[in-house]
């Protein structure tokens, strides 16, 4: 993963933030893709459930090599293992899940995420790609909390966070947090509010890598590196 | 009696004809009905519309029968993968047409079918490039959109065990859309890796009743199913 600044979080330190904020008890969608990270980054002693929409609640860590089971996959179609107390159900149960608010958490990847909470994390709309959306709309839709986990520019170094998403939306005004490399900031009826910044950033570049005005309203919120105390590493 | 067995894939798909609607099982390859599409190839149907999660991967299977030219339509949520090739080539030749349809939704949908609603509202979509043209409907405060039950000619799914009856039960994820495209299909063709004696099944844990259920063609012995070490109950 390439830095959005020399201070900026790599993948798992992001996702030991997110994992910091999942209660004991969730019952947890973890997206495909940066999200999967989060999985390893919960403390040992919090129980909490991850349901993948492919039919399983209760998903266990990927499988030692050699024990494999084409028939145990998550919905990014990886091996993973059933934990203790996990069930299987077919599609029209797990959407129910999602749609039907049970799940407490989802936490996906996105394209941008503009002020108002709108996301746009399907498409880049190009004339030549494949379309593909799968369950991404009906998790914004249904679920209680909707996080981003996102590096907060693209490659090319544009800011994800927006005023108006340019991209095709996979649902209006959804996003509830977005966890990036250099903050944590909450989608509120005011626009963008900066809770964290990871240790070394400043707000002042925060704002500089964002395209929709910032509300700074750390102190309403503890401030804390993701392992607690370490400098982030490499 | 009833008697849902059937010979072999090629005598289960033997009447399916061109221009068929087509439910596949499967999410990836976990579920997927492979020996029933290879035998589906075989028989030589076109023009079909299919219904399923994937458009295929790889070269075989559901790929293979888009390759073959078989397929006039997709039905599906996610089309792409990392080995999706045979679907994107077809796609971008405009040589097969494609409806997106939420996972959730598709799966709805298809449960819709199966029980005889014609139509349901939905949040999921709203205010994006899926929802737009179909009618839409506030319900408690919320903008829905109104999508329509999707029923298919023949269902083609994979289970873990059946009797003859038809009763299904599946294997962990290969479950998926399997026992919703059962109930949504007129004819519904199950592939299965162990016939059982009727009564062998836990009426507990069968999945899918038999009634959904018209025709059973056993592919092979799973080993690790007709295992009793691994029946704490009795049951199969």
């Amino acid at each position: 993963m390439t830095r959005t600044t020399p201070q900026a979080l790599d993948r798992r330190e992001i996702a030991r933030w997110v994992a910091r904020d999942i209660p004991d008890g969730a019952y947890v969608n973890l997206g495909i893709g940066m999200p999967e990270t989060i999985a390893e980054c919960i403390a040992e002693d919090k129980e909490v459930i991850l349901h993948t929409e492919n039919g399983l609640l209760g998903m266990g860590p990927p499988p030692p090599p050699g024990e494999e089971d084409t028939e145990l996959i998550n919905a990014g179609k990886q091996p993973v293992t059933a934990a203790p107390g996990a069930s299987f159900f077919h599609h029209a149960d797990s959407f129910a899940m999602i749609r039907g608010g049970h799940l407490d958490i989802c936490v996906l990847g996105a394209l941008e995420v503009a002020a108002n909470g709108d996301l746009a994390n399907w498409s880049t709309g190009a004339a030549r790609a494949v379309p593909a959306v799968g369950g991404a709309m009906d998790l914004v839709s249904g679920v209680k909390a909707v996080y981003v986990m996102t590096r907060h520019c693209t490659r090319a170094g544009e800011p994800k966070l927006v005023n108006e998403c340019r991209y095709p939306l996979t649902g209006r005004g959804v996003v509830d947090r977005v966890y990036t490399d250099l903050a944590v900031i909450d989608i509120t009826p005011q626009g963008l509010a900066v809770r964290e910044l990871a240790p070394g950033v400043t707000l002042a570049e925060v704002a500089g890598l964002t395209a929709a005005p910032l509300h700074d309203q750390r102190s309403t919120h503890r401030e804390s590196h993701p392992d607690g105390n370490s400098a982030p590493s490499e | 009696m009833i008697d849902k067995r059937f010979a072999d894939p090629s005598a289960a798909v033997r009447d399916i004809g061109d221009g068929a609607t087509i439910m596949v099982g499967g999410f990836g390859e976990a579920g997927s009905p492979v020996e029933l599409i290879d035998a589906l190839i075989e028989q030589g149907a076109g023009d079909l519309t299919v219904i399923s999660n994937n458009a295929g991967s790889g070269t075989t299977g559901l790929a293979a029968l888009i390759k073959a030219g078989r397929v006039a339509k997709m039905i599906c949520s996610y089309p792409r993968s990392a080995d999706s090739e045979v679907f994107a080539e077809q796609y971008r030749a405009g040589r097969i047409g494609l409806e997106l349809v939420p996972q959730g939704t598709l799966a709805e949908r298809i449960r819709a079918a199966g029980a005889g609603i014609p139509a349901f509202y939905t949040p999921t979509a709203v205010g994006t490039s899926l929802a737009q043209g179909k009618p839409h409907g506030r319900f408690d405060d919320r903008e829905c959109v109104l999508e329509h039950a999707l029923g298919a000619d023949v269902a083609l799914i994979k289970a873990a065990a059946a009797d003859r009856h038809g009763n299904l039960v599946y294997s962990k994820t290969a479950r998926n859309f399997a026992p919703l495209m059962a109930t949504a299909a007129e004819t519904t063709i199950a592939q299965t890796s162990a016939v059982v004696g009727l009564g062998s099944l836990d009426p507990e844990a069968v999945v899918t009743p038999g009634i959904f259920v018209d025709r059973v063609v056993l592919i092979d012995r799973s080993p690790q199913w007709l295992d009793p070490s691994r029946s704490e109950t009795g049951w199969l």
